[in-house]
């Protein structure tokens, strides 16, 4: 039965969390019930107050054989990381 | 009140009842005030831990892993009600019981439970139907109860309620999913539906109990629930389009006791644990 079942990814905001943060994964019928399924699985320790769901299908996903022209050009530069800054105490977490 | 198996079969009941520091205090006498409260106390605490065991009998069989994990919730939660209500029911008979004591440590004709959650799970839907007939008189009762003069009862109730809410909107949905859903799962809903429905009336049922606590304004009265239940139950079954049965045949004892033969079946596995190792912890 599960095998017919199609695949959601979820996708929960925590408690003081700012943002949705992929938690894991669950077969559905629909998106109602992976809603309902994302809640019975993913929020029991009182993790969520807000939960997305999304058909695993509808995903994009960079393909791993391509990992070294992707991410690699990105290891020797430095610079782009902003730590040659003092950033004022007043400006807090950025 | 009848002497429990234990009482009859344990040589040192009475010292396992001066351990339990209940020792010297009478029973309740029948008819008092505090009598009706500790037994509409384990009216609802029964009914909620043995239709708790029975959703924990599907930990680890359900159709799929999703529906197991949100049927253990739901078991768990009906659990945690009934350590409140069997708590409650304790501290109002005085004798030293806590919920453990009254979970474990009675037999079949002291429980209070309705007939319809000690019917045996059969398959996944006639599981769902059972939460659903249950659910949908539940939810309202314990809406009811959030009014009652007693505020520890209201306590309970409102954060119960809670839970229940989610309980309904889960097993209608089912329900309706299913009824409506394929030749197969529909002609397994209805015979459901069937089979259960002789077994919703006594949820309505009040006896004498009921009506002094009504009168008290504690509980409400059963048959005040029917209204709500017969337009959620008409509603949902309409849309699942499963057919309502005829019949008003009401199966009834079990809020007074008299149980149908699973019950020993279900207590035997549920209590064994304590009657073999009293006491044990983990």
């Amino acid at each position: 039965m599960s095998s017919e079942w199609p695949l959601w990814e979820v996708f929960i905001r925590g408690q003081h969390g700012l943002n949705h943060r992929h938690v894991g994964s669950l077969h559905a019928p629909d998106a109602e019930l992976a809603i309902r399924h994302a809640r019975d699985v993913y929020t029991r320790r009182n993790e969520g107050v807000s939960i997305w769901v999304v058909p695993s299908a509808q995903i994009t996903a960079s393909s791993p054989s391509e990992k070294g022209p992707l991410f690699e050009p990105a290891n020797d530069k430095v610079y782009r990381h902003p730590t040659f800054y003092d950033i004022p105490d007043e400006v807090g977490h950025m | 009140m009848a002497p429990s198996l234990s009482d009859v079969m344990t040589p040192d009941a009475a010292a396992l009842a001066a351990a339990a520091g209940g020792e010297g205090r009478a029973p309740l006498a029948a008819g008092s005030a505090d009598h009706d409260l500790f037994t509409g106390l384990t009216r609802l605490g029964d009914t909620a831990l043995i239709l708790g065991h029975r959703v924990s009998e599907w930990c680890g069989h359900a159709p799929i892993l999703e529906e197991d994990i949100a049927l253990a919730n739901m078991a768990l939660d009906l659990i945690g009600q009934t350590q409140l209500w069997l708590g409650l029911a304790g501290e109002v008979e005085g004798r030293g019981r806590d919920a453990d004591a009254l979970a474990f440590r009675r037999d079949a004709w002291d429980f209070h439970n309705l007939l319809l959650v000690e019917r045996p799970n059969g398959d996944f839907g006639m599981t769902l139907m059972r939460q659903f007939l249950f659910d949908a008189w539940h939810l309202p009762l314990l809406k009811a109860l959030e009014g009652s003069t007693d505020a520890r009862i209201a306590a309970i109730a409102q954060k119960a309620g809670k839970e229940v809410a989610y309980h309904l909107e889960r097993s209608a949905d089912l329900v309706i999913r299913l009824g409506d859903g394929t030749e197969e799962s529909h002609r397994r809903m209805q015979g459901a539906l069937d089979a259960l429905w002789g077994y919703t009336g006594e949820m309505f049922l009040g006896d004498a109990v009921d009506q002094r606590l009504a009168e008290a304004g504690v509980m409400p009265a059963p048959e005040s629930l029917r209204a709500v239940w017969d337009q959620t139950v008409d509603q949902v079954l309409a849309e699942a389009t499963l057919t309502r049965p005829a019949s008003t045949f009401a199966h009834k004892g079990g809020k007074q006791g008299r149980h149908s033969e699973h019950m020993g079946h279900l207590l035997t596995t549920m209590q064994w644990l304590q009657r073999a190792y009293p006491d044990a912890k983990w």
